[in-house]
């Protein structure tokens, strides 16, 4: 018993004595407790060079061995040879590869943080049909552990995206380091988000009766077209409030219209001059969003895309991008080939339409990015392509070719350093920069490996 | 009928009754096969370069250099491509008709996954084309103690009966934590919640279940004692079908695979067992098995892990990479499971990730979807790894199993192919033929050209997952 005091007595000096070197060391010791991941350390900025390591510049020739610059969050030069700014950190790259970060073009992170179980964390899903002016930049959260978990495996920048009812919301296109939502983006609004209507058929009926009887095809085709109409409704609404709301503002003798705020937030979309995401995957409703947006003549994205190829030659004529996000999902029909979504961003390729490949699944599956650009080139898409499916064509797709995407003089300084290929499993990422600011790779998982890696029982 | 009209009759059916037997002798053995120059991953024995395997009535019989076969055996050059042992999941839902939950009791170790498991289903043919060979069917995670699993080859559209492994030993699937508790679950108007509904609770309906059972095991043993001493007045006890297989788990001769997350509820579950003298097999998903290895290892329990899925609920948010890492080096038996249809195709790449997070080496982490499998269902005598005597289940690959680059080329199962990429796409010809000849029919007319309605098949099977873990019933 007196023993157990003494113990206690111990732990207590122990512990005041940690007390007070805490309070000496003040802001350094604070400094280190908050250099954890869980706290989403934004690293250090600086000027920073990668010497004589092999860089794929994906929007160039692969330079065997050369010289990275990172300058001001930019890449300043690359090249076999490039000098070396005074001050500058240097990285010897022997043996590494250096690659543009990652992008994955379909992502709900920082909007779900744990998806069953703490529906405190969903802000994906708002009520109503019409949510326009949802912004998904508005809800981020900079201090998601998935964003130290993603960027560790080379991805450093998402579209985050809301994605309930017929039209969800604005994406964001975010860079994976940042305190605020406003310092992650890259594109705040950059796109609209509509669940194009579609014919849902293999409901109800089947064997037993549950359910009732299937509804007959032609009237799921009418549902579908009745609320196809609905929407160019909408569309068509949010074009003569756009009007309206030009009149005024240039003759305030008009009368004042009223806002909106949904209508308002359709404008700059329904015009054209930014792009909206359809979500569409068979041939049939891929085709419909075709012929809406030529209608509408707005500037269309399709996500989903599992039978894109069958439409490629409409979707080549039309300037159509594919988001195809359908690597990790099993063909849909008894039938179907086994490798069918395997294959089908290699047919697209094959076929001239602009495509890249992203998750849009739970946020834990950001992590296999590369696996799926991989698999895609396993079954007929060139290993170039898989890696542009990735970084450059996503890029292009979300409209930030001129600051993302590869690594070019000017753009933004989103680099990772391996130590092989960037889309193999096995490969290990060594560097890390976003924003040109050098990221610790640490994680919420490291940190649980830190822990526990070498515990012993009653230790 | 005369005589010698009756005799030439008989000796005509023994003909052909001995032309029979010959023909079953000679051609119903499997053909030889012979494998050329490949990249063998043994699983085992290292790495073997440019090496030939002999496989001979389903088995494999030479493993060398230069190997030769008889005349009529069928070879295969292998030459810039690698062969793996094939794949076992040690966690599946493949292949059931119907719900895989009996979720309407807490203890369902009556019910039984082969009553319900379908070997045309098509995601069994997904499998073997992503080198799946072996497959562990689980009851569902409704139940703290659910129902008996069946360990299976991935013999798609063969009979029903050939796919058990016969010497595999049964088992039993347990759950704990969230599925057990129903926390995802909605009760529907009139239904009442069902006990347990915490952790605290789950360990009491194990315990419950096995003091009813050696209590049960008790009143057998005294019946069996009163008949062999030649009493011939003694009752026998009712037989139990919920009880049996945990008798059986008491005996050594069930295994327990037992789902579960977090830590000391594994933790709970292993004293448990040790108080009633029995050893958990494997601890099934075990997301927090990394913070008891040395534990799980001291009890002798294995562990199958997702490869680094985590996140998608409360009890998967400490999941971490690394989980295999830490418990292999702890000495404890892992393997990487899909749980998953779609997963259950990439099970080469996850095994890869192992490598990336903890240094394990390349060998150790192929084991965790081949020979460590084997191992945690008792069968890895005859699967699971390349080796002299073991079943030819054996995948060919275009590149190493671990590149994303990698396809399946081939996949046999004792010698006899299930998947063959070439054959597959002859295949897809074939039925890409018979399709247009059937839309030319009146009856066919496309869908949405005003013709009647289509037969609409069933889009997505309803068992792919355990609809425990999404709330279903």
């Amino acid at each position: 018993m007196k023993l157990r005091i003494t113990n206690y007595e111990l732990r207590i000096t122990n512990l005041l004595a940690l007390w007070l070197v805490l309070l000496l060391c003040g802001l350094t010791v604070n400094a280190q407790l908050n250099s954890g991941a869980l706290q989403n350390n934004n690293g250090k900025a600086g000027t920073f060079v990668i010497k004589n390591a092999r860089i794929v510049t994906v929007s160039g020739a692969v330079i065997e061995s050369g010289t990275v610059v990172i300058k001001d969050g930019k890449i300043a030069a690359v090249g076999a040879t490039a000098a070396a700014p005074s001050g500058a950190e240097v990285i010897d790259g022997r043996g590494l590869s250096v690659y543009p970060g990652m992008i994955d073009a379909a992502t709900n992170l920082g909007l779900i943080e744990i998806g069953l179980g703490a529906p405190g964390t969903v802000d994906t899903n708002e009520l109503g049909d019409n949510n326009a002016n949802e912004k998904a930049i508005i809800a981020v959260n900079p201090y998601s552990a998935f964003v130290n978990v993603s960027r560790n495996i080379g991805v450093t920048t998402v579209l985050t995206k809301p994605q309930s009812g017929l039209i969800s919301g604005q994406s964001a296109v975010i860079n994976l380091v940042g305190s605020t939502p406003g310092e992650m983006a890259v594109s705040a609004n950059n796109a609209l988000i509509i669940n194009f209507p579609r014919v849902v058929a293999g409901f109800g009926g089947g064997f037993g009766g549950f359910g009732g009887p299937a509804p007959d095809f032609n009237e799921l085709v009418r549902r579908r077209d009745t609320a196809v109409d609905g929407l160019k409704k909408t569309f068509k609404e949010a074009l003569e409030y756009g009007r309206l709301q030009d009149a005024y503002a240039k003759d305030k003798t008009l009368p004042k219209p009223k806002t909106d705020l949904r209508m308002a937030a359709m404008v700059p979309f329904v015009r054209g001059e930014k792009p909206i995401i359809f979500s569409a995957e068979r041939e049939r409703d891929i085709k419909a969003v075709i012929k809406f947006a030529d209608e509408m003549k707005v500037k269309a994205i399709i996500l989903g895309g599992q039978e894109a190829s069958k439409a490629a030659t409409e979707l080549k004529q039309k300037s159509i991008p594919v988001i195809f996000t359908n690597i990790y999902n099993l063909p849909v029909r008894e039938d179907d080939a086994y490798d069918a979504f395997f294959a089908e961003a290699g047919k697209l390729q094959k076929a001239g339409v602009l495509f890249c490949i992203a998750t849009d699944s739970e946020t834990a599956v950001i992590r296999d990015l590369p696996e799926q650009a991989g698999i895609a080139a396993a079954f007929d898409l060139p290993k170039e392509e898989a890696l542009k499916a990735v970084t450059l064509y996503p890029a292009q797709i979300l409209g930030v070719a001129d600051k993302l995407g590869s690594i070019e003089v000017g753009k933004i300084a989103n680099i990772v350093v391996t130590d092989g290929d960037m889309l193999e499993a096995r490969t290990k990422v060594k560097y890390l920069f976003i924003n040109g600011r050098l990221l610790p790779l640490t994680s919420r998982h490291t940190e649980l490996y830190e822990q526990f890696k070498d515990r012993k029982p009653n230790q | 009928m005369n005589r010698s009209t009756t005799m030439k009759k008989g000796f005509l059916v023994t003909i052909i009754f001995c032309l029979f037997v010959f023909t079953v002798s000679v051609f119903g053995q499997t053909q030889d096969v012979l494998i050329k120059n490949a990249t063998i991953l043994t699983a085992a024995n290292g790495t073997l370069l440019n090496t030939d395997i002999l496989i001979q009535n389903g088995k494999i019989a030479k493993i060398g250099k230069n190997l030769t076969a008889s005349s009529n055996a069928k070879v295969i050059d292998a030459t810039g491509k690698f062969i793996s042992p094939g794949i076992i999941d040690c966690h599946s839902h493949s292949m059931m008709d119907g719900s895989i939950n009996e979720g309407s009791f807490s203890v369902t170790s009556m019910t039984r996954t082969r009553d319900i498991i379908n070997s045309t289903d098509i995601t069994l043919y997904r499998a073997l084309a992503g080198g799946v060979t072996g497959l562990n069917l689980l009851h569902g995670s409704a139940n703290a103690i659910g129902g008996q699993n069946t360990v299976v080859k991935a013999k798609y559209g063969k009979p029903i009966e050939e796919l058990p492994i016969p010497d595999a030993p049964p088992g039993i699937k347990f759950a704990l934590g969230e599925n057990p508790k129903r926390s995802h679950f909605t009760p529907q108007p009139g239904q009442s919640r069902r006990y347990p509904a915490s952790r605290m609770g789950v360990n009491e309906v194990i315990r419950d279940a096995f003091v009813r059972a050696r209590d049960y095991k008790a009143e057998w043993d005294e019946y069996k004692a009163k008949v062999a001493k030649g009493d011939k007045t003694a009752v026998p006890p009712r037989k139990d079908l919920e009880l049996e297989p945990i008798v059986e788990i008491l005996e050594g001769k069930r295994y327990v695979h037992s789902h579960g997350y977090r830590a000391e509820e594994y933790l709970a579950l292993l004293q448990l067992a040790e108080e009633f003298g029995f050893r958990v097999r494997t601890l099934q998903h075990g997301l927090e098995a990394y913070k008891i290895a040395p534990e799980i290892a001291k009890h002798g329990a294995g562990v199958s892990i997702f490869a680094d899925y985590w996140g998608y609920k409360i009890e998967a948010w400490d999941a971490i990479p690394y989980n295999a890492a830490i418990l292999w080096k702890n000495g404890v038996v892992v393997s990487i499971n899909s749980d998953d249809d779609e997963r259950m195709r990439r099970l080469n790449l996850d095994a890869a990730k192992i490598m990336k997070y903890g240094d394990v080496p390349e060998e150790e982490a192929l084991k965790m979807v081949t020979l460590n499998p084997a191992k945690q269902l008792g069968i890895d005598k005859r699967t699971g790894s390349i080796e002299v005597g073991k079943d030819a289940d054996i995948v060919i690959w275009t590149a190493h199993p671990f590149s994303v680059y990698s396809r399946v080329e081939t996949t046999m199962i004792e010698g006899e192919v299930y998947f063959d990429r070439s054959t597959d796409a002859a295949k897809r010809q074939a039925m890409e033929k018979e399709r247009q000849e059937l839309e030319k029919a009146d009856v066919n007319r496309a869908p949405g050209t005003g013709g009647g309605p289509p037969r609409v098949p069933s889009e997505k099977r309803k068992s792919d997952h355990d609809d425990a873990e999404k709330g279903g019933n």
